[in-house]
């Protein structure tokens, strides 16, 4: 497999799971 | 409409948002119009990007990176939330804290990124700074994955730094 980052839509893919992701530890973070 | 610290928070938030959207537009051009392009431009026309389009788009790309930097840590400390959210909200539990911090962090990795990385690397590609043969793709490579690091990164940046101003 190569670097997802090697293509747009692997960078974009990629941006989108890490922002899911801080969503998901922002709301664990706020009381 | 008063004059007054209020007004003064707001022209360094515009300040911020006007600098962001130059560096982040950049590096959107880069990454979705000039990268994928340049394989379909004639070999004789070439040379045109690294020797004209390059040295200028980098210099307004790195210094907007910094003026967005610059401001935004101002904006912060003005906000008196400067600590907190780069605490990312864990020493007081507050959403706002949380998001706006991440989007900092994400932010100065990618203001990192580009005055350590890609610009070192592209002032060897374009020859602003010399270099041998071999080091060239290297240096290249170097920046490309770089910038594309700091494209992957300005998505949840700048839903952080959206979020945190609208829905927290």
């Amino acid at each position: 497999m190569g670097n997802p980052l090697d293509s747009l839509t692997g960078t974009v893919v990629l941006g989108l799971i890490i922002t899911v992701v801080m969503v998901l530890l922002v709301n664990a973070i706020g009381a | 409409m008063e004059f007054d610290s209020n007004y003064l928070m707001f022209i360094v938030r515009w300040l911020h948002v006007l600098s962001g959207v130059m560096w982040v537009g950049l590096l959107w051009y880069f990454n979705f119009v000039q990268t994928p392009t340049v394989p379909t431009i004639p070999a004789e026309l070439r040379p045109a990007i690294p020797k004209h389009i390059m040295p200028v788009a980098l210099f307004w790309f790195r210094w907007a990176a910094l003026s967005t930097i610059v401001f935004g840590l101002i904006l912060a400390y003005q906000s008196e939330y400067l600590h907190k959210a780069l605490a990312l909200g864990l020493t007081d539990n507050v959403s706002k804290h949380a998001a706006i911090g991440f989007g900092m962090w994400m932010g100065l990795i990618m203001a990192f990124n580009v005055w350590f990385i890609i610009w070192p690397n592209q002032q060897k590609v374009i020859g602003l700074v010399e270099a041998s043969d071999e080091e060239k793709p290297k240096a290249a490579r170097a920046a490309g994955l770089a910038s594309r690091v700091n494209t992957m990164l300005s998505i949840p940046m700048l839903y952080s730094m959206v979020s945190a101003q609208n829905i927290y």
